[in-house]
């Protein structure tokens, strides 16, 4: 049995001005110490997927399916039983690590809260334990850091203290969000590198959400493509960056920046996401797919196997997109 | 700390000294002075009363006297209007009262502002929320000349229960009404800011990260939300003070409490210009003693400001 | 998080395709928000009182009626027969021409008061705001000093000082609230010279009058009407606070704080509608002021889209 199992994820937004189908139809699966990697452009509802799981959508947001957590139903359970789960077994890392983190409290009284409230702990066992998880990820001197405050950590520093802070109790599941959009550059790489690290030291099962390919590859056995809140490609890794299935990926793919590759202009993919509110009524990628026929604009194409492995949402034939 | 308070309280000093000499400018300006305008005196007595008063030195003198005064011993001077007392006497008499039932007023609106802001922001569009919200809008045109006389019409005119007025010492009975009066309508304004900002500070992505450790509601309100949220509203109760030393002066008028208030209102009819200089002089004070208050906590709450 | 995208994508697509303008736009929110037109519609009323009520009245504001002088607890409340629709003041005149006087001059004071104000602190903190600095800095700090001044005790001295003219209480109540009309206009201007358009015209040459004019005082415009709307009803209670206390303005002129004040002290004879009409009017207008303030506040900032 797969730890982390998801079966037609649809979530929907009530708003103002309509309902807006973040997510529809999303199945995936993941075993223990895997890694899964969601891809998508922002608006893709790759972020809302992982909302789902933690049960942190907004209030306005309805979901459907099953997302079964090694066997038990968590959609939808209710926010005091989800509670024992959140951060005792799953955890979430998030996007911004400069807004992620209470301004307001030290690092202390926040990461030790963590364990006192999971584990039982005293106070000053909570943050000992909490000192010891800052110098696993790497933070110089935790004794005194442990008792500052985020703003005088800096921002790859601050991605480190959500890392520990997730990482405390030592959960079964990790979904990093979008865990190095607001670093440097080299800062990004070191929190890969420290990710898939710590992924071997604890033993957990991670979902990685990203929109960056260049990320996906190498530290992340399965990918899953999302597009307009639909599934577009899924399968391992390697043979989708080999040869890619979707006119999508593949638009992804070439947008990917390479060392080496001088002078060969970078390639982008046309047009914006799709309005969410007012989707195509064909494939959602198909106002901006070079293969796109009458078909493609008129019906959504329905998730097929192929591969045994892979699966793919194209009215196209494989050669046809070649 | 030290040195951020004593540099605030430095600050001060500009602002005083042109309160201080506006107002001084102000009754010196007055057409005909204050011992001309009722009835006419011999011009030897006029004169000799304004030597009392020290009116026929020369204006940058008479500033400076008054300066020195007012900052070496905290004395106003005589009253122009009631010959045998000064001004401190008038305001120590009523200077309590006020600062009594003000400060019964001020927590009151503090405490239950806050807390209706919080039930209204926690409970979003629910008939908590919109009752909080009408309470906060109703009592927003209710000012307290306005709750003054309803209040007395329904407790003492039909009910019979309250007393219309006076102070008695400040016994219960003579305080109920007189703080309900004042602070309605700043614990309506308490309660529309907290609600706010409770609401934004409860969508930030911080509250998120603390739902996500699975703390409870309990927990994420009053470890990590309440802190920030209460920043705007510390930073609303510096102007608070004022606007409630100034609704004192409706509230001593209308219950006869007392206080400051009434003293500053009937020495305005009087022209008694001494008594009101003194007031308006110790109410500047009192907002710039506030605001350092206010600012303290605030960089005590907020730990990006370092004092 | 995606869901606010989604507004802003589907916001910029339906702007563009549709050309339509800010002003236009926030229009559209503005009729949507039902209490802010009903209340607009209400306000429309009451102004037309104000200047259309006296060919209504069947007596003249100063005229006392001496059938009803000498019981007006019974005789003097509101009646269609003696032509005293609201009934008659504890002098025996006419209360709703004095009602009507007293709209006249209480609208005025709001509209005069806020007007000096926001022309006052807009300048004031445009001025701030775009020169910037060293300027910018002892502006500031002077408003800084002005604000720890207890402005309701400076004004009621000013009154005494002067005599209690209509037109002092004006220009005082205006000036009392410029200040942070300055400090809001200042920190919006600051923004707005930042942005991008602004540092292109003045890297282009482009002169700071015609930079100021173009660019600085239309996005501004915005956020002036609001705070113009929300000051009105400020000026109202801070004149009818005055008036109340007897230092405001003075027989045979009269405007609602002191018609509360005087309804409110002949209270425990039993003419309540002394003080019922004019805090009916009171209250509906400042009731109408917010709404119509938070209405356009939702209509013309963006930051609430």
């Amino acid at each position: 049995m797969s730890l982390l199992e998801v079966e037609n994820l649809s979530v929907t937004f009530t708003t103002p001005d309509g309902h807006v189908r973040a997510v529809q139809d999303v199945s995936f699966s993941l075993g223990e110490q895997k890694t899964l990697a969601i891809v998508g452009e922002s608006g893709s509802g790759k972020s809302q997927t992982a909302f789902s799981i933690m049960g942190l959508l907004a209030p306005n947001g309805q979901t459907s399916g099953s997302i079964k957590f090694d066997g038990t139903e968590i959609l939808g359970m209710p926010e005091k039983e989800l509670n024992a789960y959140r951060a005792a077994q799953i955890a979430m890392i998030f996007q911004d690590p400069m807004t992620s983190l209470n301004p307001y409290l030290r690092v202390s009284k926040q990461m030790a809260e963590v364990l006192m409230r999971h584990n039982g702990m005293s106070k000053t066992d909570a943050i000992n334990d909490s000192i010891k998880m800052l110098d696993a990820v790497k933070i110089p001197d935790p004794a005194r850091r442990v008792h500052m405050y985020p703003h005088e950590f800096s921002g790859g520093m601050r991605q480190r203290v959500m890392i520990a802070m997730a990482l405390l109790c030592h959960p079964r599941l990790v979904i990093a969000d979008e865990p190095t959009t607001a670093l440097d550059v080299t800062v990004q790489a070191q929190i890969m590198d420290l990710l898939s690290d710590l992924q071997s030291d604890f033993g957990m099962s991670i979902v990685l959400i990203t929109h960056d390919l260049g990320v996906v590859k190498g530290s992340c056995e399965e990918t899953l493509v999302l597009y307009g809140g639909r599934v577009m490609e899924t399968g391992p890794t390697d043979q989708m960056f080999a040869e890619p299935a979707h006119p999508y990926t593949r638009g992804l793919l070439k947008a990917v920046p390479r060392l080496g590759s001088t002078g060969a202009e970078l390639a982008t993919i046309p047009g914006n996401p799709p309005n969410m509110l007012r989707p195509p009524k064909g494939c959602a990628f198909s106002p901006r797919c070079g293969f796109a026929n009458e078909q493609c604009k008129s019906a959504k194409p329905a998730l097929e196997v192929f591969d045994a492995q892979r699966s793919r949402a194209c009215h196209l034939t494989r050669e046809q997109i070649a | 700390m030290t040195a951020f308070i004593i540099k605030r309280l430095l600050s001060a000093i500009p602002t005083l000294l042109i309160l201080i000499i506006f107002s001084f400018l102000l009754m010196h300006s007055a057409p005909g002075g204050p011992f001309s305008s009722d009835r006419p005196l011999p011009p030897e007595v006029l004169a000799n009363i304004e030597a009392k008063y020290h009116l026929d030195d020369p204006l940058p003198l008479q500033i400076w006297n008054y300066v020195v005064g007012v900052v070496t011993q905290f004395d106003f001077g005589p009253s122009f209007q009631y010959k045998d007392r000064t001004v401190n006497e008038i305001i120590g008499q009523g200077f309590p009262v006020t600062l009594t039932y003000g400060t019964i007023s001020f927590v009151v609106a503090v405490v239950f502002g806050c807390a209706l802001g919080m039930m209204a922001a926690l409970k979003q569009n629910t008939w908590l929320d919109y009752l909080a919200v009408g309470i906060s809008i109703g009592a927003q045109v209710l000012p307290n000349f306005v709750m003054a006389p309803i209040l007395v019409l329904i407790f003492t005119l039909w009910l019979g229960w309250l007393p219309g007025g006076g102070w008695n010492g400040g016994a219960w009975p003579y305080l109920i009404m007189p703080v309900i009066a004042l602070s309605t309508s700043f614990m309506a304004s308490i309660a529309r800011i907290m609600r706010s900002s409770l609401l934004e500070v409860m969508h930030s992505n911080f509250i998120r990260t603390a739902r996500a450790k699975g703390l409870s509601s309990r927990d994420i309100l009053f470890q990590h939300a309440l802190k920030p949220a209460m920043l705007p509203v510390i930073s609303y109760l510096g102007p608070t003070f004022v606007i409630m030393i100034t609704g004192s002066v409706v509230i001593d008028l209308y219950f006869t409490t007392g206080g400051i208030g009434q003293a500053f209102v009937n020495s305005a009819l009087n022209r008694d210009y001494s008594v009101m200089m003194g007031i308006t002089i110790l109410v500047g004070c009192l907002t710039i003693f506030f605001n350092l208050i206010v600012d303290i906590l605030y960089a005590w709450i907020d730990p990006k400001i370092k004092l | 998080m995606s869901d606010t995208t989604v507004a802003e994508l589907s916001h910029e697509i339906e702007g563009s395709g549709q050309g339509r303008s800010l002003w236009q736009d926030a229009r559209r929110r503005f009729l949507q928000n039902r209490a802010a037109v009903v209340s607009l519609i209400v306000m429309i009323i009451i102004a037309l009182i104000a200047i259309f009520g006296p060919l209504f009245a069947a007596w003249n504001n100063e005229e006392v009626d001496w059938n009803v002088l000498g019981d007006i607890a019974s005789m003097g409340g509101p009646s269609i027969e003696n032509g005293h629709y609201f009934g008659v003041d504890e002098l025996g005149r006419d209360l709703y021409a004095r009602v009507v006087q007293g709209t006249q001059v209480s609208l005025m004071v709001g509209v005069i008061g806020s007007l000096i104000a926001v022309t006052f602190g807009t300048l004031y903190g445009a001025t701030a705001g775009y020169v910037g600095g060293r300027t910018d800095n002892i502006m500031m700090r002077l408003v800084d000093i002005l604000m720890s001044i207890p402005y309701m005790f400076v004004l009621i001295l000013l009154l005494v000082v002067f005599g209690r003219s209509m037109w002092l209480l004006f220009v005082g109540i205006g000036l009392i609230s410029w200040l942070e009309m300055s400090r809001i206009v200042r920190g919006q201007t600051l923004a707005l010279k930042s942005k991008e358009y602004v540092e292109a015209a003045l890297a282009t040459g482009v002169k700071h009058r015609v930079i100021v004019t173009r660019h600085i005082i239309p996005n501004l415009m915005g956020i002036i009407v609001i705070y113009a709307t929300l000051l009105v009803p400020q000026m109202i209670l801070t004149e009818s606070f005055i008036s109340f206390l007897g230092l405001g303005v003075q027989e045979p002129n009269t405007s609602w704080g002191a018609l509360i004040s005087e309804g409110a002290s002949t209270l425990q004879y039993g003419t309540y509608w002394q003080l019922v009409f004019p805090l009916a009017f009171f209250i509906v207008t400042l009731f109408c002021f917010f709404f119509i303030g938070d209405g356009l506040r939702d209509a013309l900032d963006p930051k609430d889209r």
